[in-house]
């Protein structure tokens, strides 16, 4: 467990947006701003969909958050750290200790074992994996129903699976928040709503901030919070019923 | 530890990366083994072919030869003011002692690169025998020094080698011109009504013609009355441990001595002149193949790096540092020139066995211990460096871009 994520309360402050802008090709004819001076705040323990027509700026700000792509005013704050100053060294270190990826085409390498991809965000950081990581990744797919699956290569199973090893994945380092982009965007309706049924799961049982980006209205009706994006900026954010 | 424990993870993904991609590892192992074995094998023949040619060619002659200074008129110089107009013929070079060889011999025995020392005297001679007439070269020598600069011994045909006390060991050529054998008797005349007549004792063939059909070995006693020269040497031979150091150590000589001093470098310019090119161009071969096998892991790298950019995207949004990225594929560049040249190392090994076993026989190439090992070594820090561009293309790949490539 990281010294970040440690000793965490319900209703802490996970994520914070201030005024958070972002201009693509800033200085040239092309510049474009995308995202307008966004203020958003998200605790831990909470479940949000953040939804929007094509272009509106989800799969942008998804990065920024994610600390994959910088601000271009404004400040991000990931557990009250101001983020905005820190060199690509800190943001990474950072990216690993507090943020869980899921993406829409799961993106595990093909290369490696199911287990492996679960274990590889704890070889990061800290080379070769204890027992205890060990025993946390085999719990985690169990968790998603993959226990049998752990010794095959990555690319050997199915879309809905690879997406759940990929969730297993993002929550191997108990990150604080987990972000996921459009994450049942190519499964069927049946296995979209058995990936998202795991999102709220692990969100009531570890309490991580979770920000899930869906074009699915049933998905995003079943999130607390619906948080909705039309041209870089924010139109409502509403808790659900 | 903790650089290991996070280079833990580099060697993994390195390793399962390499393997993941069978094909295009293996293509490249073996590519880099064929420069490695041309390399190997090249290394070895030519070391192998110039250790022979030095051997014949030295293993016959002095490394330094100390001469007496050549004899040269003394002019007067003009009175101030005076232009003087002179008109000299060059001195003809008679043949003369080194003065005080003794002690000459005895400061070079005093010299540590020097391996041995011997004085000897030598001069021209006609060698009869009925009706036959040669032209020889008398070899006065000290039989126990001389054999440190030629082991004569060791080349013997026939008889044994005695030098004294009227006997004479003398080349096969000669003898067969001669029709001599051993115990057979042979005048020699130094000119002037100096003459003596000795027995045969042994017949010697170096291989070498101008030796073969021209050296009679006497002692130093015989030679010195024949020459007219008692007591004295005319040349002092030296052999030198490293013999690339002959030049130098000569000029050092000749310094210290006082006397004329002439290493084999200076003598035989066309061979090291030959000895020379040929390491040369086998310095141009290793760097060229070199230079293609680092171009090799480097192709194959950059088109790995491009393979694995959605890889290196995930890598990276997982929080895996750019100094990481940049290690996996350095490690692999290395881990290439490792296995390549490991290979490469075998075959040439294999192929310098097969030249030596079924090759023309005409010299023996002998296999370097340390040769495969540093070849190795070069190899993988070839790797490496060729790995840095691609790597370094690799680390800074944008993540947020880098996961989306398809």
């Amino acid at each position: 467990m990281s010294e970040l994520t440690h000793g965490f309360t319900d209703g802490e402050e996970v994520l914070r947006l201030e005024r958070l802008r972002k201009t693509y090709n800033p200085g040239t004819p092309l510049e474009l701003e995308v995202l307008h001076a966004l203020d958003l705040r998200l605790v831990r323990g909470e479940l949000a969909a953040l939804i929007g027509p094509s272009g509106s700026g989800k799969s942008t700000l998804l990065n920024v958050i994610g600390l994959l792509d910088s601000p271009s005013a404004g400040e991000l704050y990931l557990l009250g750290q101001p983020t905005r100053a820190m060199d690509d060294e800190q943001r990474t270190h950072l990216r690993n200790q507090v943020i869980g990826f899921v993406f829409q085409f799961h993106h595990l390498i093909p290369a490696f074992s199911v287990l492996d991809n679960v274990l590889m965000p704890l070889m990061i950081r800290h080379g070769k994996p204890t027992p205890t990581d060990i025993e946390r990744a085999r719990e985690l797919l169990d968790a998603v129903g993959l226990a049998d699956f752990a010794q095959k290569k990555a690319n050997q199973i199915s879309g809905g699976q690879q997406q759940r090893v990929a969730i297993a994945r993002a929550l191997v380092t108990q990150p604080a928040l987990l972000l996921a982009d459009e994450p049942t965007g190519n499964l069927d309706t049946k296995t979209a709503e058995g990936v998202f049924e795991l999102f709220r799961r692990f969100n009531r049982e570890f309490g991580c901030a979770v920000l899930v980006v869906t074009h699915d209205p049933r998905l995003s009706a079943s999130c607390a919070r619906t948080i909705q994006l039309v041209d870089g900026s924010i139109v409502s954010d509403q808790m659900n019923p | 530890m903790h650089l290991l424990d996070s280079l833990w993870t580099e060697w993994k993904i390195a390793l399962r990366f390499l393997a993941d991609n069978r094909m295009q590892t293996l293509l490249i192992i073996v590519g880099i083994g064929v420069g490695s074995a041309v390399i190997v094998f090249i290394t070895a023949l030519i070391t192998g072919l110039q250790a022979n040619v030095i051997e014949r060619t030295l293993g016959t002659q002095a490394h330094i030869r100390i001469l007496p200074l050549d004899e040269v008129n003394r002019v007067l110089p003009a009175a101030d003011g005076a232009l003087a107009l002179i008109l000299e013929n060059p001195r003809a070079q008679r043949l003369r002692s080194i003065s005080n060889w003794q002690d000459v011999r005895d400061a070079l025995d005093g010299q540590t690169q020097l391996l041995a020392v011997s004085p000897l005297i030598s001069g021209p001679a006609i060698a009869r025998r009925g009706v036959a007439r040669a032209s020889v070269a008398l070899m006065g020598i000290d039989p126990v020094r001389y054999q440190r600069i030629i082991p004569i011994a060791e080349d013997l045909i026939a008889g044994h080698f005695t030098v004294g006390a009227g006997h004479a060991v003398i080349g096969k050529e000669l003898a067969d011109d001669l029709g001599l054998g051993i115990g057979d008797k042979l005048r020699l005349d130094a000119g002037e009504g100096r003459e003596t007549i000795v027995d045969i004792a042994g017949i010697f063939e170096l291989g070498v013609r101008e030796l073969d059909s021209r050296y009679v070995y006497l002692d130093l006693k015989q030679t010195q009355t024949l020459l007219d020269l008692p007591g004295g040497v005319t040349v002092i031979d030296t052999t030198v441990r490293d013999i690339f150091e002959a030049e130098t150590i000569a000029a050092r000589l000749a310094r210290l001595t006082g006397l004329q001093a002439e290493s084999w470098m200076a003598t035989n310019g066309q061979l090291l002149n030959a000895l020379r090119s040929q390491t040369m161009t086998t310095q141009m071969i290793r760097l060229f193949v070199g230079l293609s096998v680092a171009f090799g892991i480097a192709s194959v790298l950059a088109v790995s790096v491009v393979q694995r950019t959605r890889e290196i995207g995930i890598l990276r949004a997982m929080g895996s540092p750019r100094g990481q990225i940049l290690r996996v594929f350095l490690l692999q560049g290395g881990l290439l020139g490792l296995a390549g040249s490991g290979l490469g190392g075998l075959v040439g090994w294999s192929l310098v066995q097969v030249f030596n076993i079924f090759g023309p026989g005409l010299f023996f190439i002998p296999t370097d211990p340390t040769l495969i090992p540093v070849a190795m070594a070069v190899a993988t820090v070839t790797g490496v460096l060729a790995a840095a561009a691609p790597a370094r293309r690799a680390a800074r790949l944008d993540p947020a871009v880098a996961i989306r490539y398809v």
